[in-house]
């Protein structure tokens, strides 16, 4: 059974309100069965230095990428993942995290990749469960195991590869990193670690349009009008049209692509999760430098 | 190589290489827990403090080189427990060797812990970042 959605009049405006949940819908139901939450972060021990009481950790990282290959786990290990966690097929996730919930949005997105169908988002994230005193626990969820199917990723709707890049070219992309890193100024998020591309700049015709905007001061997602006038006035965006996000790795354009999807309610969102580190030491394709998106060469 | 491990730092090696993965991650978060204040001395002066921006918290490091040896002072918000233990591993290896001793530590001994898996190979880049500035600071330092 899936639990109730959240009818805050704050979400109301979006596309898709069910995807949402507020701090105080979930703490009146931590506890209730078919409810999971689930904390991801960019810190593999913060959820070890405290936690909201009963969430699960799943690691960005550690967890959902493919120990091996540049990938992400397969039907198997993510069926492992899930059963190990105490999470059923059918429950309703709520997930949370850090940095505004850039990694739950990540993680999110994986899930959807394997069409578990109720994943929600905590709006506001943990700072702002904590910064608004509600309850964070040490001690161990203590789900008992559950035994999750095993069921094949589908990345044909949400997920870009490059070549798929390559032929929507000249359609919107959507690039979400910082300026410095669009313009070619810098190679990594400024203060990130370095993590390789042998070129810097940006994939031509891409708008720049850094993740946090759609995010304010306090952590939560704006105001559908404010994210219009990002995203349709600034960015150009228009319904119907079909878009591509990228940022470094795929994580901080999972939540533009959460944005776009699931606020705003475009239709055929896809996440290129190569991104800048695959596209930037990628040989013969097209690279813009500058603080303008730049054109296609024929 | 590793016979020229200074014994502390083989000490703290070992202790994460004799425990599971799952174990490995627990002793990071208790060496965070371990990671003492800035000493006042410090703290009053940011100008001595050095960002090591290889790690994705905001972490601050200073060397001192005192007459009982060297020590790494660090600070890092609460709320950056891997970035903290770290710092705290670093901090513990390196205090009280010689400049010498802390020149020639392995510019991989982030990477003899065991930690690879459980925390993942790009989070430890913070780790060598810390120690590559660490000696930074005292070759800087011993050519003056």
């Amino acid at each position: 059974m899936p639990i109730e959605t959240d009818n805050s009049p704050a979400f109301a405006d979006f596309a898709h309100p069910e995807r949402l949940v507020s701090t105080a819908w979930l703490e009146e139901r931590l506890g209730t069965d078919g409810l999971v939450v689930v904390e991801s972060d960019e810190d593999v021990l913060l959820y070890e230095i405290g936690h909201i009481p009963g969430a699960v950790k799943i690691d960005w990282h550690t967890d959902l990428n493919d120990p091996v290959e540049r990938d992400y786990i397969d039907g198997a290990a993510f069926a492992e993942l899930l059963s190990s966690r105490g999470i059923s097929r059918d429950d309703t996730i709520v997930l949370y995290g850090d940095k505004s919930n850039w990694w739950a949005a990540y993680t999110l997105w994986v899930f959807t990749l394997f069409g578990h169908s109720d994943v929600r988002l905590l709006d506001g994230g943990r700072d702002k469960w904590i910064a608004e005193g509600r309850p964070m626990t040490t001690d161990a969820p203590g789900r008992p195991r559950t035994d999750y199917p095993v069921v094949e990723r589908d990345d044909s709707g949400i997920r870009a590869y490059k070549e798929d890049v390559l032929a929507h070219l000249g359609k919107p992309l959507i690039d979400v990193r910082s300026p410095e890193e669009y313009s070619g100024e810098r190679n990594t998020a400024p203060a990130y670690p370095e993590e390789g591309a042998l070129r810097s700049g940006h994939i031509p015709t891409a708008r720049s349009v850094p993740w946090s905007k759609a995010v304010a001061d306090d952590g939560t997602f704006r105001p559908v009008t404010d994210l219009d006038s990002i995203y349709r006035d600034g960015a150009g965006l228009r319904d119907g049209d079909e878009v591509v996000a990228y940022c470094r790795i795929g994580e901080r354009s999972s939540h533009t692509w959460f944005v776009l999807s699931y606020l705003l309610g475009f239709e055929n969102v896809r996440n290129y999760d190569g991104s800048w580190t695959e596209w930037g030491s990628a040989v013969r394709v097209p690279i813009a430098i500058g603080t303008e998106p730049g054109e296609l060469r024929r | 190589m590793t016979e020229t491990l200074p014994n502390q730092l083989a000490e703290i090696r070992d202790e994460f290489l004799a425990v599971d993965e799952r174990t490995r991650l627990q002793l990071l978060l208790e060496f965070s827990r371990e990671l003492p204040a800035l000493p006042q001395r410090y703290a009053d002066h940011p100008d001595l403090l050095e960002r090591v921006v290889e790690c994705q918290s905001p972490i601050f490091i200073f060397v001192e080189v005192a007459d009982d040896g060297v020590h790494l002072h660090a600070t890092a918000p609460e709320e950056a427990p891997t970035t903290r233990g770290f710092a705290s591993i670093l901090a513990q290896a390196i205090d009280g060797l010689s400049v010498d001793e802390v020149l020639a530590i392995p510019a991989d001994f982030p990477q003899m812990l065991g930690l690879g898996k459980a925390v993942s190979p790009l989070r430890l880049n913070g780790m060598n970042g810390m120690l590559q500035r660490a000696k930074r600071q005292l070759a800087a330092r011993a050519s003056v």
